[in-house]
């Protein structure tokens, strides 16, 4: 394009460029929370009557059930989301700056190998495994640590477990690449004017990759968060989740008004985490997005 | 070129839409459960119909979710039972009656049809026609426990070997054990709410006996094959099955009566091939198909002619599980609408109870 052509071609160029985004989060994104928005501000009083009305809300509010699955299901998710921050730091500082080339490669490959198969047969793996008469309890049994197989699988602990996995590489990836670009200089200058470990760690290495560590923790806790079938699968008899909490009143109750009106508040919780994340670590949004 | 190339598309979209309106006629879509539309029947009608019929598996309760988001589009024939029709209809119209003229009706058990007639009729037009019936009782394992009614599931010996299904025929069945009658009070949403809410503390204090809550069969299956789930309830054919791969498995009807569903065929709404609906249903109802499926579920079909040929093993393993016939069984009756929220918010509770 030269620069003699007139300007509403140019806009018109634009335009059409944007236009499939621009048309698929309208179409598929505003558009239907638009419709669920409503939804969640009806009331049923009658067969086929509806009213406006906040009710869905307010049973949200007076009913403790649901506030507390709410609160599990959030505090859950910011455990999972700090456990996975604490074991791909390693990792992700190995893949940076310890491994060199085609070593580097290949154990991000080992981070990914997992990510082949899908979601549900990897969580039926881990079902397979924990079950009573599954791998790991006949294994301790064999070893003669416990003398009956214990049950692994539907327990927190377990759900955890899964979430964590799943949610893996999503940490590595942005923190391998704001570890990247971190001059290994700077460490050594640390060091050769004294520093210890501890305060490498904390007064360069933390900082460089605040952007990282931010967009990862992000990531991950919105798509634990987000969760169905990890929650729904491995836990027991008490693990509600909130998603599947939507789940139910929208396929099993009927109930959408109530769903949608818990999908909304799930969407609340999640930006407000995701606000409450980056104001404590000081980060902008607009960085946090470029790096990850 | 440019003339060539939309010249193409514009046949190429014509085509597509042609075909579109030929295939409506060419192909059933059923939503229904597993094993309710065995893979040989579909090639026996197709191989007669030229209809190639599709197969999505469901639940009571998505069937409803699914017909109700398209306002009952999506597919030619549904297999809700028979209790879970009106509220549906009634809130939001999602079948379209049926037309008894183009129904053999005289293959169908006339007390099936008079069932589908008291439930399952709204102004005066009838929805439903039954298909496939059975009972859910318990099931458990001779060598590890005998059990005799619903409560024993909450005996301290059986803690953590127990499965039942977090839905409402274990309410039901609960609330049957406790001296009650959850059917009688449909009607009085009062007494009806105080009874689930009794049922529902019953069902939490005793949650250290659920190992787990399944929501397929294969869940529970499993759990009782290995030996993990020593008692569950469950469905009649799951538990004979059971009983034919192990002798010590046995499914028993309890003492305060097993529950009995029938499932059947209804026509959503908006659905495109009713011809070929009507052609499926009476394809199935002959005896010679219907006692095929019959034995590829393990239960008992609405077709007349189909007892005779019925596997006798499953037969004994009937008479076995009900001695005195099905006198101390109870039917659903078509659930009002309102009551399922009432009961969602206990099983809730349950679910989060410690």
């Amino acid at each position: 394009m030269t620069a003699s052509e007139p300007n509403w071609q140019r806009r018109l160029l634009l335009a059409l460029l944007l236009a499939p985004a621009l048309l698929w989060l309208l179409l598929l994104i505003v558009l239907p929370h638009v419709d669920l928005a409503l939804v969640s501000f009806r009331e049923r009083v009658a067969p086929r009557e509806y009213v406006t009305s906040l009710a869905q809300y307010q049973t949200f509010f007076t009913e403790p059930l649901y506030w507390q699955i709410f609160v599990r299901t959030a505090v859950v998710s910011a455990i999972a989301t700090a456990i996975t921050l604490l074991i791909a730091f390693p990792v992700a500082w190995t893949i940076a700056k310890i491994a060199k080339g085609r070593r580097a490669a290949l154990l991000f490959l080992v981070c990914l190998i997992p990510f082949w198969v899908s979601e549900t047969v990897r969580t039926l793996g881990w079902m397979i495994l924990l079950r009573e008469s599954g791998v790991l309890p006949s294994f301790l049994v064999k070893l003669g640590l416990v003398s009956a197989p214990p049950e692994l699988l539907y327990h927190d602990a377990t759900i955890l477990v899964g979430l964590v996995y799943t949610s893996l590489l999503f940490m590595v990836v942005p923190l391998v690449n704001s570890l990247e670009s971190l001059d290994n200089a700077l460490i050594e200058a640390a060091y050769d004017l004294g520093a210890g470990g501890l305060t490498v760690l904390r007064t360069i290495v933390i900082p460089h990759a605040a952007p990282g560590i931010t967009a990862g923790c992000i990531v991950v806790f919105m798509l634990t968060l987000g969760n169905y079938l990890t929650p729904n699968l491995l836990g027991g008899t008490s693990s509600q989740w909130f998603t599947e909490q939507i789940y139910n009143q929208f396929i099993t109750r009927f109930n959408w008004e109530q769903g949608a009106a818990f999908g909304f508040l799930l969407l609340a919780l999640s930006t407000t985490m995701v606000w409450v994340g980056l104001k404590a670590s000081g980060q902008r949004f607009a960085d946090v997005m470029q790096r990850s | 070129m440019r003339r060539i190339a939309y010249t193409a598309f514009a046949i190429a979209i014509a085509l597509t839409s042609a075909m579109a309106v030929a295939d409506d006629a060419k192909r059933l879509r059923i939503i229904s459960w597993a094993d309710y539309v065995p893979a040989e029947v579909i090639a026996e009608f197709q191989k007669e119909t030229g209809i190639k019929v599709e197969v999505t598996l469901s639940n009571n309760e998505e069937m409803i979710s699914k017909l109700r988001a398209t306002g009952g589009a999506g597919f030619d024939l549904a297999q809700p039972s028979q209790d879970r029709i009106l509220g549906a209809q009634q809130e939001f119209r999602i079948y379209k009656p049926i037309d008894l003229s183009k129904v053999q009706v005289a293959e169908f058990l006339p007390d099936l049809i008079e069932t589908v007639r008291k439930n399952a009729s709204l102004d005066g037009k009838l929805y439903a026609l039954p298909y496939v019936w059975g009972t859910e009782g318990l099931v458990y394992n001779a060598k590890k426990t005998k059990i005799a009614d619903y409560t024993d599931l909450c005996r301290a010996d059986l803690k953590g070997k127990v499965a039942v299904r977090l839905k409402r025929p274990t309410l039901m069945a609960f609330a049957f054990a406790s001296g009650k009658d959850p059917f009688a009070l449909y009607g009085n949403v009062k007494a009806y709410s105080a009874l689930m809410d009794e049922v529902g503390k019953t069902l939490s204090a005793c949650k250290s006996n659920f190992r787990f809550f399944y929501d397929n069969k294969d869940q529970l299956l499993n759990g009782v094959r290995s030996g993990e789930i020593s008692a569950a309830m469950m469905w009649d054919s799951g538990g004979w099955n059971l009983g034919r791969e192990n002798p010590d498995i046995h499914f028993i009807n309890p003492k305060s009566g097993a529950i009995a569903w029938l499932d059947t065929f209804a026509l959503p709404a908006r659905g495109k091939n009713d011809a070929g609906a009507y052609a499926w249903i009476n394809f199935t109802m002959r005896p010679a198909v219907a006692a095929q499926i019959a034995k590829q579920i393990g239960n008992f079909t609405a077709s007349k002619g189909a007892d005779a040929l019925m596997d006798p093993k499953l037969k004994a393993q009937f008479a076995a599980t009900f001695p005195d016939g099905l006198k101390n069984v109870r039917w659903y009756p078509a659930i009002p609408p309102g009551l399922e929220e009432i009961e969602g918010k206990v099983l809730d509770r349950i679910k989060a109870a410690n």
